[in-house]
């Protein structure tokens, strides 16, 4: 049975919810998963909890909303402390580099990728695809540093910025289809390929990410939208 | 537990006036070193090889980059003195929702007041003045966001005001007249020695942007 006061407002496609399920699943909490209807509508739930923004995901626990997708992965760290292990490295300043790394995955690597998917010219998609590509790059030299040998950025086990960038995997194996390249390849970041085999095989994760399939149906609708709004009326 | 530590910054630089308002109210010493954002120093570009910006904090000959990382881990390493962050695990997710939201917003909208004019300057002076009016919303009645004492918010926010005038003069219009509360709240800030050291002069921040628009060539 659901743990009645935890709840998740979110939307199956959006990688920053699958960021709290994966968090939640790694903590074995139960909690009722809110499916919005959005872009078409957002519940008086949605707006009443998320007033400043209006986006999931968005955490429900008890009576208090969490916003932001990186700031619900830390409450959830805090506040379920009993379970195995913890999201957040323990050493102040591993710490540090989790929230940097997440934060280049956020502000940085995000943005890039989106770039990639919305695209509308020939010349823009280069960029961005050149951005992206560079992006991963980095990514690869991250995880030798974090990971120090180990399978995950964590460590031993899925850590902040496993869940930061972990949850955009689908979203790289659509975009990288409809570009025709495979955006974490072999020959650049060969190790950033066996972690996200080790990470989509994890427990706490493989049954949460969505299909890829639906997601490329789903990305190619997205872009059409984005592109239509985008462009200039007559 | 102290250590050597060495903070590689810019004056006018909000996000570096962070770290010495935290550094400050923990009574923790440090090496200031200003850097020249035209000819980066070796140690800058070797300490923060990705984005090669300042701030950076330097902790025993190791880099922490990104300003509200510092803030968190000068308050965890230094968490006996001064606590800045909430000790509650909801407390703390609103605390972070609000930096966040400072960091999304006001850095943005306040460059665009400088940098534009026209429409797209009248629209970021709107949108910048809802956004204070959101940040006033979110302080209600208490003295300072992290309520009886400084906070993470308050250490956050309270660098921009340093760059106020500068917004003020480039935009003309008034903060205070939109935004008395803010302003209020500014002031009680500034009465704290952390804080009205960290912050430079309105009026140099002012000379400062003056001769940035120079160097783009805005007007």
């Amino acid at each position: 049975m659901a743990e009645s006061n935890v709840m998740v407002l979110g939307t199956w496609a959006s990688p920053f919810v699958l960021r709290v399920k994966i968090a939640l699943h790694l903590k074995s909490v139960n909690y009722e998963n809110h499916e919005e209807n959005l872009p078409e509508s957002k519940s008086d739930l949605l707006l009443k909890s998320n007033p400043v923004y209006k986006k999931v995901p968005v955490l429900i626990h008890g009576h208090n909303p969490i916003c932001e997708s990186l700031i619900i992965v830390e409450y959830i760290d805090e506040v379920w402390t009993t379970s195995a292990s913890s999201i957040l490295p323990s050493d102040a300043y591993e710490r540090a580099q989790s929230r940097f790394w997440a934060a280049y995955v956020e502000d940085k690597f995000f943005p890039a990728l989106r770039r990639l998917l919305i695209g509308a010219t020939e010349e823009d998609k280069k960029a961005a695809l050149a951005e992206v590509v560079e992006g991963t790059v980095v990514l690869e030299g991250a995880f030798g540093e974090l990971s120090k040998g180990k399978a995950f950025f964590g460590g031993d086990n899925i850590g902040f910025v496993d869940i930061a960038l972990g949850s955009l995997l689908g979203w790289i194996e659509v975009i990288g289809k409809q570009c025709e390249t495979k955006l974490v390849s072999e020959a650049k970041t060969p190790r950033l390929v066996q972690w996200a085999d080790c990470f989509s095989a994890h427990e706490a994760v493989k049954d949460v990410l969505p299909e890829v399939d639906k997601l490329a149906d789903f990305g190619l609708k997205l872009r059409a939208k984005i592109l239509k709004a985008l462009a200039p009326t007559n | 537990m102290a250590g050597e530590l060495v903070l590689l910054d810019f004056w006018p630089s909000p996000f570096g006036m962070r770290s010495r308002i935290a550094l400050a109210e923990k009574g923790i010493p440090y090496e200031y070193r200003e850097e020249d954002l035209r000819n980066k120093s070796d140690l800058l570009l070797q300490m923060n090889p990705v984005h090669k910006k300042i701030p950076v904090l330097i902790h025993n000959g190791k880099p922490v980059c990104e300003s509200v990382i510092q803030v968190q881990y000068i308050d965890e390493v230094w968490h006996d003195k001064a606590p800045l962050i909430p000790s509650d695990p909801y407390q703390r997710a609103v605390a972070r929702f609000w930096v966040d939201f400072v960091d999304k917003k006001i850095y943005e909208l306040g460059s665009k007041i400088w940098k534009t004019k026209g429409e797209e300057q009248a629209n970021a002076k709107k949108e910048f003045i809802e956004c204070l009016k959101l940040l006033e919303g979110e302080l209600g009645d208490k003295t300072y966001f992290g309520g009886e004492s400084l906070g993470y918010v308050d250490v956050a926010l309270v660098p921009f005001y340093s760059w106020f005038y500068a917004y003020e003069k480039c935009g003309d219009f008034s903060i205070e007249a939109e935004c008395p509360k803010m302003i209020a709240w500014v002031k009680r800030c500034m009465q704290k020695e952390s804080v009205a050291k960290s912050l430079p002069d309105q009026e140099k921040v002012y000379e400062f942007v003056l001769q940035l628009k120079k160097l783009f060539g805005i007007e």
